[in-house]
C-alpha cells in the first residue's frame, strides 16, 4: 500500500509542476511576427522529471529527518580525512605541489583561470569573517572588492602608483568604507542588516556608473598596469605565472592570519556574538567593537583582492560588481561551511572552476547556482566540509 | 504647478505598485519573519504569464478590456501558486533553521526564478500590448493622468480596501493576525498555522501578480529582470512603513513613490534607485520600525 501512496504522491507532484510551468515553459510569443510556439516536450519533461525528483525529494527529507533524530554520531570520510594527520599530511603536500608546478603543466588560459578562483577563495575567506564567523549577513560584499578595485584603477590613472603602494591604500579605503557601513547599521538585527548592505552595495555600483567625471561611468578604466616584479620587465605570460604565484601566496597569508583569529579573543567574540547576541554582551563583550572590526576586517580582503582583480585584468568597469558577484561570494560561503576554511577553499574552486570547464551547461549555470543554494539549505545547511566546533572536555 | 502635479501623480502611481508588492513582503515577515527574496520574482512571473495570456487572446481577435482582465485572472492564478510552491520547497523545509537559513535558500529561489525565465522565454524586453481602456471622463486632464495612472491607483485603493477588510472580518484573517501575534499560542487554539502560511503566500502573490499586470500594461515592456529591483523597492517600501502593518506598506509604498519621482523631478534622473536606497538606509539607522511600526521589545 506504501508504494501507491508514494507513487500518487508523486503523480500529483508531476501534475502540479506541469500545470505550474505551463505557461513560461511550454508557450513562447513572438508578438511582433504574431507567433504562437507551443513547446510540448518541454511540459512532457518537466512532468517527468518532477516525478522522479519529487521521490529524492522525499527520501531525503527522511533521512534528514532521521539523522536528526539519531543526532548523528557517525563519522564521515570528509571529516576523517581533515582530522587523522596519517591522512592529511600526505593529502596537504600533495595539494600543494600541484599547486606549485601548476602553471608549469597547464596552459597560461589555464593559469589564468586558476587565479580567478583564488581570488575568490580569498574573498570567500573574507567574507567568512562577516558571516560565517560573526553571523552578519553582508549582501553587498562586493561593494568594497569595488572600492579596492577602483581605488588601484583611480590613483594609477591619477598620480601613476604602482601596485604594490595602492595594495595597502585599497585595503584601507575598504576598510573605512566598511566601517562607514558598519557604524549605522550596528543596531539592526539579521535580516534587515541583509537589506542595508545590499542596499549599500547597488548604491556604490550605481555611483560608479552615473559618476562620469569621477569613475568614467559604465566604460570603465583601462590600461592598469599589471603587478612589477622589483623593475624586472615581464612577458604576458610571465606576469600570468607571477600573479599565480602571488595569489597563492596571498591565499596561504589569508589562511594563516584568519586561522589565527578563529582561535583568538576577537574570533571568540565573533563566534559567541554569532551565537547569541545578548548573552555575548551580558558576558563582557563590546558588541559595537566587535562588529565593527568584523566589517573592517571582511572590507580589508574584499579591498585587497579588488586591487589584485584591478591588476590582473587591467580595466575596471562597474558591471563587474553587480548583485550576483555578492551573491557568488555568498554562495561560496554557504556551500563551504559556515567558518569552515576548508570548505571555503573547495566550494571556490568547485563553483569557478566548473563552469569554466562545462561550457556546455553555461546557460544553466545561475539556474544552478539558485538551486544548489536553496538545496544547500534544505539538505545540508553546515556546508560541504561544516565548520568543526571546539569542544572542551572536563 | 502643473508639472508639480504630475510628479505628484507619477509618484502615486509608482507609490501604488510598490504597495501592491510590498503588501505580499509585510504579510509574510508579519507571520514567519523570513525577507521573501523570491517574492519580486513572484510579481516578474505575473506580469510574464499576464504577457502569454494577452498575446494570445490578442492574436485570436478579442480586444480591449476583457482580454487585460482575462490575462490579470490568470497571471493571479499562476502567482498565487507559484508562491504556494516556493515556500513548500523553500521555506517549509527550515521552519526549525537558524534565521540565516532560510534567507539564504530565498536569494537562491530568486536567482533560480529568475533564470528559469530568462531561459524559458528570452533575456529580451518583450513588449505588452497596452490593454487598458481610454476613459472619457478623464480627458480634460489628460495633460495631467492619463488612464492607466487613474487605473493603477484605483485599483490599488480598491485592493487595499478588500485586503484590510479580509483580514480584519474572515475567518482565514483572524487566524493570519493569530498567528502573526503568536504562532505556538495560536497552535493551542487550534489554528493550523501550516495551512496559514500557505494562505498567507498566495494572498501575498496574487497582490503582486495584480501589480505585475498593472505595471506592465502601463510601461508596455517587461523582461526576467524586473523583480529584482521591484522587489528591493518593495521591500523598502514594506520596511519604511513599518514591517507587519499594512497601512504601514501602503503608506511607505507611496512615500516611496513620491520621493523617487520627485527627486528624479527637481535633482536628477541617472540616480533613481540611489534615492529609493538612500531613503531604506535612512530609515533603517534613524527608525527601524518604520513610520507605522511598533519596534518589538525583546525578551530574553
Amino acid at each position: 500500500m506504501k508504494v501507491v501512496a508514494e507513487l500518487k504522491k508523486s503523480l500529483i507532484v508531476s501534475v502540479w509542476f506541469m500545470f505550474l510551468t505551463f505557461p513560461i515553459m511550454g508557450i513562447r510569443v513572438n508578438t511582433i511576427e504574431k507567433i504562437v510556439e507551443w513547446r510540448w516536450r518541454n511540459i512532457f519533461i518537466i512532468g517527468i522529471g518532477s516525478f522522479i525528483i519529487s521521490f529524492v525529494w522525499r527520501y531525503l527529507l527522511e533521512r534528514n529527518r532521521k539523522q536528526a533524530e539519531a543526532k548523528k554520531g557517525s563519522q564521515s570520510w570528509g571529516r576523517l580525512i581533515l582530522e587523522e594527520p596519517k591522512f592529511y599530511k600526505p593529502a596537504l603536500t600533495a595539494v600543494a605541489l600541484f599547486a606549485l608546478v601548476f602553471p608549469f603543466i597547464f596552459s597560461s588560459y589555464q593559469t589564468n583561470i586558476m587565479t580567478t578562483a583564488l581570488m575568490y577563495v580569498m574573498l570567500g575567506l573574507g567574507l567568512n569573517v562577516v558571516v560565517g564567523l560573526a553571523g552578519l549577513l553582508d549582501l553587498g560584499y562586493v561593494a568594497f572588492y569595488a572600492v579596492g578595485a577602483y581605488s588601484y584603477a583611480l590613483i594609477n590613472y591619477h598620480f601613476g602608483l604602482g601596485f604594490w603602494t595602492v595594495l595597502p591604500v585599497g585595503a584601507l579605503l575598504a576598510a573605512f568604507f566598511g566601517i562607514l557601513l558598519g557604524f549605522p547599521v550596528l543596531r539592526l538585527r539579521g535580516d534587515y542588516l541583509a537589506i542595508v548592505t545590499l542596499g549599500f552595495g547597488e548604491i556604490i555600483r550605481l555611483i560608479l556608473e552615473n559618476w562620469n567625471e569621477f569613475s568614467f561611468g559604465p566604460s570603465g578604466i583601462a590600461h592598469i598596469p599589471r603587478p612589477g616584479l622589483m623593475g624586472i620587465d615581464l612577458t604576458l605570460n610571465e606576469s600570468i605565472i607571477y600573479l599565480y604565484y602571488l595569489m597563492i601566496l596571498f591565499c596561504l597569508l589569508t589562511i594563516f592570519i584568519i586561522n589565527r583569529l578563529q582561535d583568538s579573543r576577537i574570533g571568540r567574540a565573533w563566534i559567541a556574538l554569532r551565537e547569541d547576541e545578548v548573552a555575548c554582551q551580558a558576558m563582557g563583550i563590546d558588541k559595537t567593537k566587535t562588529k565593527l572590526t568584523a566589517f573592517a576586517l571582511g572590507a580589508t580582503w574584499a579591498g585587497m583582492v579588488g586591487v589584485i582583480f584591478a591588476a590582473k585584468t587591467t580595466f575596471v568597469n562597474p558591471a563587474s560588481f553587480t548583485f550576483l558577484e555578492s551573491a557568488m561570494i555568498l554562495s561560496i560561503v554557504v556551500l563551504g561551511g559556515m567558518g569552515s576554511i576548508v570548505g571555503v577553499f573547495i566550494a571556490a574552486l568547485i563553483l569557478i572552476l566548473s563552469p569554466e570547464y562545462l561550457r556546455a551547461f553555461s546557460n544553466y549555470r545561475m539556474l544552478l547556482f539558485g538551486a544548489v543554494m536553496v538545496l544547500m539549505m534544505v539538505f545540508r545547511p553546515q556546508g560541504i566540509v561544516p565548520k568543526v566546533r571546539r569542544i572542551y572536555k572536563l | 504647478m502643473d508639472y508639480f502635479f504630475e510628479l505628484l501623480l507619477g509618484g502615486l502611481t509608482r507609490g501604488s505598485i510598490y504597495a501592491l508588492i510590498a503588501l505580499g513582503y509585510t504579510m509574510v515577515y508579519g507571520i514567519i519573519e523570513l525577507i521573501n527574496f523570491a517574492h519580486g520574482e513572484i510579481y516578474m512571473i505575473g506580469a510574464f504569464t499576464a504577457l502569454i495570456v494577452a498575446s494570445i487572446l490578442t492574436m485570436a481577435g478579442m480586444t480591449g478590456f476583457s482580454v487585460l482582465l482575462l490575462a490579470a485572472v490568470v497571471a493571479v492564478i499562476y502567482s498565487a501558486a507559484y508562491g504556494f510552491t516556493v515556500e513548500k520547497i523553500a521555506y517549509k523545509p527550515l521552519r526549525q533553521a537558524p534565521r540565516l537559513s532560510p534567507l539564504i535558500s530565498a536569494i537562491g529561489m530568486s536567482i533560480f526564478l529568475q533564470n528559469y525565465v530568462l531561459i524559458a522565454q528570452t533575456s529580451d524586453f518583450l513588449p505588452f500590448p497596452s490593454l487598458i481602456p481610454e476613459l472619457p471622463f478623464l480627458e480634460s486632464y489628460s495633460h495631467i493622468i492619463g488612464p492607466a495612472e487613474f487605473f493603477i491607483v484605483a485599483t490599488t485603493a480598491l485592493v487595499t480596501i478588500i485586503l484590510t477588510l479580509f483580514i480584519k472580518f474572515t475567518k482565514i484573517g483572524k487566524a493570519m493576525r493569530a498567528t502573526a501575534q503568536d504562532r505556538n499560542m495560536a497552535m493551542l487554539t487550534g489554528v493550523n498555522v501550516n495551512k496559514v502560511i500557505s494562505n498567507t503566500f498566495i494572498i501575498g502573490s496574487a497582490l503582486a501578480a495584480v501589480g505585475g499586470v498593472l505595471i506592465a500594461s502601463h510601461i508596455g515592456r517587461i523582461n526576467f529582470y524586473i523583480g529584482f529591483i521591484a522587489g528591493i523597492k518593495a521591500f523598502t517600501a514594506a520596511v519604511l512603513g513599518g514591517i507587519g502593518s499594512i497601512p504601514g506598506a501602503v503608506l511607505g509604498g507611496l512615500v516611496l513613490g513620491w520621493t523617487e519621482s520627485f527627486a528624479t523631478g527637481y535633482v536628477s534622473s541617472d540616480y533613481e534607485d540611489v534615492f529609493a536606497f538612500l531613503l531604506l538606509v535612512l530609515i533603517l539607522i534613524f527608525r527601524p520600525a518604520g513610520l507605522l511600526g511598533r519596534s518589538p521589545i525583546q525578551k530574553v
